[in-house]
This record gives structure tokens, C-alpha cells and sequence, in this order.
């Protein structure tokens, strides 16, 4: 094997995902909980996600049961077998189901078969990015079903919205997906976007704005401004932890850009739900944990 | 909180608004779509089962059996119940159900179902899987489970002060449609 302790690593990062919250995401949600009326129905939404999320890392069991869709990004030295590593992180991926860390989650499409491993086309989903560092940097996301079905594509123009080929546009359609979310896919939730691309790389790149953290400041200043005033304008539309009402809908708006073609203009949306369950660990020559990332 | 202990009588159900915050107290049965589209299609009840006065619940546990052998619901989450709207109102009528327990709320057919019959729709806290299966205090029976699998398996469970919120009621009320309205008139000045 090429690192001697890479299985055991990507286990663990594999429970830690799925049983524990992130600390940037856990400070939000305690922020919006203070944010809510006390003794409203929105409070006492979040003090039950609250005890959730410490219920399921006392236990070590998965914060919600459906674990989701594995989605692991993985940056690497020049020279790692990434056919070798993907093979280990398959072997984590079925262990962690065997555990019960994972629930039995992929189903063949035209069968409808459960492969009960959480293996199969397409699962795992691998990204690997090669760097000039000697680093290896994995991340994983697990992301769920119910946040995932309200995800949105817009192609601009859109003229029921009056929504134009600029910000002012993405704007709009931006808001009418946090709209159309409303009661489903577990808010509050957080959104990932992605202006430009083609169909596909705009989806995969408005999730990959999920793996920044909450409180970081976007580098581009047009887009900072953008993200912060659409979580404004989101939480003024009341529609509250699980579309309850309330003051908090989004936890955060997370907007990054791709060139695109002069005929396209996609924005596309990806949605998280509260349940937000992202890890990410540096690996030493070894395969051994250095730090944990979030 | 209102305290909603079995027997879930129509007197009780109808009592009952929207907005109230409930803690149930009783035998439910999980169900979900296997189970819904069966019972719609005329599918029967096992021998002894009824759902006359009981509450659904739209969710697939995750299941297991403990050192004894005896069944342990260890995550117990809602699912999204608009899924089951096709069936939703009929099951109601034919059934007896007093109350559905899901997430995301149900459609203008399971309204006026539970308006005619004497229903509520009660949403529980979407991905809150730990925090409801500790309010799961017994597994009393499984059915459906060679036919449905584990997940689908109608589930009959005890529960004790179990959340939920009363977003559909027995009078026509419905929490989503509001939201829905106030929040689609702030989008419009938002937008426009
Ligand atoms: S949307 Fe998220 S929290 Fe809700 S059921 Fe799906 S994974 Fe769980």
C-alpha cells in the first residue's frame, strides 16, 4: 500500500464527517439560535439541532440518517498513485458502512438495487488536484438527498424575474432558489453558488464554495458584497428553520465565478442543509493525521 | 406544550392548531412510500393491525438488534412527506389516521382530508435523527418487512413527548401556505 496508515485515517475521517459538526458551522447555528425570539418555535427548532449535534458525537453516530452522498477532494504531491489511493478510500468508504457511520445509500439507478457498500458508478466522487507541495490534503463532504433535490440551475436572461447577465440578475435568481427551498432540504441551510461554467462545471464548482469555511471573506470584493447581502435579504424573507418562520434561513452565502462562453450564462445553486458534514485532514508521508482541517 | 397522549381521539385532534408545539405520547407506525402506495392500491392491513385512530410517521429508521435480539432504533429522523401526497388524503379517509408526523409539509388534498376527518399534520425537526430515536422507548412490531425491506417496513414504535409542531390542522389552517405567502411577498419587493 502506498501510505501505511491511510485506511485507518480516511475511517476516521469518514466517522468524524458524518458525527460531528464542524466548528465553523456549529458557531453559526449557536449564533442563530441567539438571534431567535426565546421560547419561539425557531429557538426551539435549534436547541433540538443543538442537542442533535452533541447527542450524535457523544454516541458517535451519524448526526442525521441519511449520510449522503460521499464527495471526497483530495489534493496531492506529484507522483501519488491515485489509483491505489482511491482503492483505499473505496475499502474506508465500505468499512465506514459496515460501522454504521455510513447508511446503505446508493442504488442502482435502473434496478433499484441497494449495493449496501455505498460503492458502485459514480460513488464515491473522487477530485483530485495535483499540487507543488508535498502535502496530502484530503477533504470529504457527505451530503445529503433532501438539501441536494433543492439545488438550482439558471440560465440567464430569465425574463419572468427580469433577471439580466450581471450581478443584479444573479441576485435574483439566487433569491428565488432560497423562495422555492423553503420547507424542504432542512434549513437553515447554506448556499453554494457558482456564476458562469458550463452546466457541469458550474455545479461542481458551486459545491466546492461549500468547502470554505462560514467566516471566511470572499477575495473578490464584488462577490463579498454580493454574499453578504444576499444572506441579508434571504433572512428578511422569514422563512425560518425549516420553513417554521423565523429570523434565520440562511446560515451563509458562499458565490464563486468561472469564465463561460459568450452564448452561457449559468448561475447554479447548490443547497446544504444544516446538517452541514464536511471534514478535511492533512496526511503525513505516512498516511498518518497532521491536523484536522475545519 | 401541549401534551397529545394516545388514545388520539378526533375530540383531541380537533383541538388542535396550527402553530401548536406537541410532545405525542403513544404507539405510532412508521410508513413511507412502499407502505403508502400499497395501502392506496388497496393493499390490506396484516391480521390484527389498524391504523383507526393512530399516527403515521414518514420515516425510515435505521434499525438494529441489540445483544438480547430485541430491535433498537438508533436514527429516526423525518423524511419528506410531499412524496406520499398521491395517497396522503385517501389513506386518511379509509384508514382512520388522526395524525401524519413527517417533514416538509403535504399539499391542499391532505388539507382538506384533514379538515373532512379530523387529521393533523405534525412536522418534526428535519435531520434531528439522534435527538428523536431517543424519544423511541420500544420497538413493539415490524410489518411489511419481507416484502419492503428495513427502511420501508411499517414500524410500530413507542414513543414518549416525541416534538413536533402542528404546521396542517383540522380547520383548513396551514403554516407552509403562510410562509409560503409572506415569504413570496417580501421576494417581490425584494426583487422587483
Ligand atoms: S436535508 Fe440534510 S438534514 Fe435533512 S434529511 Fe437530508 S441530509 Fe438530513
Amino acid at each position: 500500500m502506498l501510505l501505511r496508515n491511510l485506511d485507518a485515517s480516511l475511517l476516521e475521517l469518514v466517522r468524524r464527517t458524518s458525527a460531528e459538526l464542524p466548528e465553523d458551522i456549529k458557531r453559526v447555528i449557536n449564533q442563530s439560535l441567539q438571534r431567535e425570539k426565546k421560547g419561539s418555535v425557531a429557538w426551539n427548532t435549534f436547541s433540538i439541532i443543538e442537542k442533535n449535534i452533541q447527542l450524535a458525537k457523544e454516541r458517535s453516530l451519524p448526526i442525521c440518517q441519511d449520510t449522503g452522498s460521499c464527495l471526497f477532494y483530495v489534493d496531492c504531491p506529484v507522483g501519488l498513485d491515485q489509483i491505489a489511493f482511491a482503492e483505499v478510500a473505496r475499502a474506508a468508504v465500505k468499512e465506514a458502512t459496515l460501522k454504521g457511520y455510513l447508511r446503505q445509500n446508493s442504488v442502482d439507478s435502473l434496478t433499484g438495487k441497494n449495493s449496501g457498500t455505498n460503492l458502485g458508478p459514480g460513488a464515491p466522487v473522487f477530485h483530485f488536484h495535483q499540487h507543488a507541495s508535498p502535502e496530502l490534503r484530503v477533504r470529504l463532504m457527505l451530503k445529503g438527498g433532501g438539501c441536494e433535490n433543492v439545488g438550482q440551475q439558471y440560465s440567464l436572461p430569465m425574463e419572468s424575474l427580469k433577471a439580466n447577465r450581471d450581478l443584479a440578475g444573479c441576485r435574483k435568481v439566487i433569491l428565488d432558489s432560497v423562495l422555492k427551498a423553503q420547507g424542504k432540504g432542512c434549513g437553515p441551510g447554506v448556499l453554494g453558488v457558482c456564476i458562469g461554467g458550463d452546466r457541469a462545471t458550474s455545479y461542481e464548482h458551486s459545491k466546492e464554495q461549500l468547502l470554505r469555511k462560514l467566516d471566511d471573506t470572499n477575495s473578490n470584493p464584488d462577490l463579498a458584497q454580493l454574499e453578504e447581502r444576499v444572506l441579508k435579504e434571504a433572512n428578511q424573507m422569514g422563512i425560518g428553520p425549516m420553513g417554521y418562520g423565523g429570523e434565520v434561513t440562511l446560515l451563509g452565502v458562499k458565490i464563486g465565478a468561472l469564465n463561460r462562453l459568450p452564448a452561457s450564462y449559468f448561475v447554479s445553486i447548490s443547497y446544504m442543509c444544516w446538517a452541514f458534514r464536511r471534514q478535511g485532514v492533512n496526511l503525513d508521508g505516512n498516511g498518518e493525521v497532521q491536523n484536522w482541517l475545519y | 406544550m401541549i401534551q397529545l397522549e394516545a388514545p388520539f381521539t378526533e375530540e383531541k385532534i380537533r383541538a388542535l392548531k396550527q402553530g401548536d408545539e406537541v410532545e405525542i405520547t403513544g404507539v405510532i407506525f412508521t410508513g413511507r412510500d412502499a407502505a403508502h402506495k400499497y395501502l392506496h392500491e388497496g393493499g390490506a392491513l396484516p391480521a390484527g393491525m389498524s391504523l383507526q385512530n393512530k399516527i403515521v410517521y414518514h420515516c425510515g429508521p435505521v434499525v438494529v438488534k441489540d445483544g438480547q435480539g430485541n430491535w433498537k432504533v438508533v436514527a429516526a429522523g423525518p423524511t419528506t412527506s410531499i412524496r406520499e401526497e398521491p395517497y396522503q388524503g385517501d389513506i386518511i379517509k379509509q384508514f382512520g389516521l388522526r395524525a401524519v408526523i413527517g417533514k416538509g409539509g403535504m399539499g391542499e388534498r391532505t388539507l382538506a382530508a384533514c379538515k373532512e376527518f379530523g387529521c393533523v399534520y405534525l412536522h418534526a425537526v428535519g435531520g434531528a435523527a439522534q435527538v428523536l430515536s431517543t424519544h423511541i422507548q420500544k420497538v413493539k412490531n415490524v410489518y411489511f418487512m419481507e416484502e419492503f425491506g428495513s427502511p420501508e417496513a411499517m414500524w410500530e414504535l413507542e414513543i414518549v413527548k416525541f416534538p413536533a409542531l402542528v404546521t396542517m390542522d383540522s380547520h383548513g389552517n396551514s403554516l407552509h401556505r403562510e410562509i409560503l405567502a409572506t415569504s413570496t411577498n417580501v421576494f417581490n419587493q425584494l426583487v422587483n
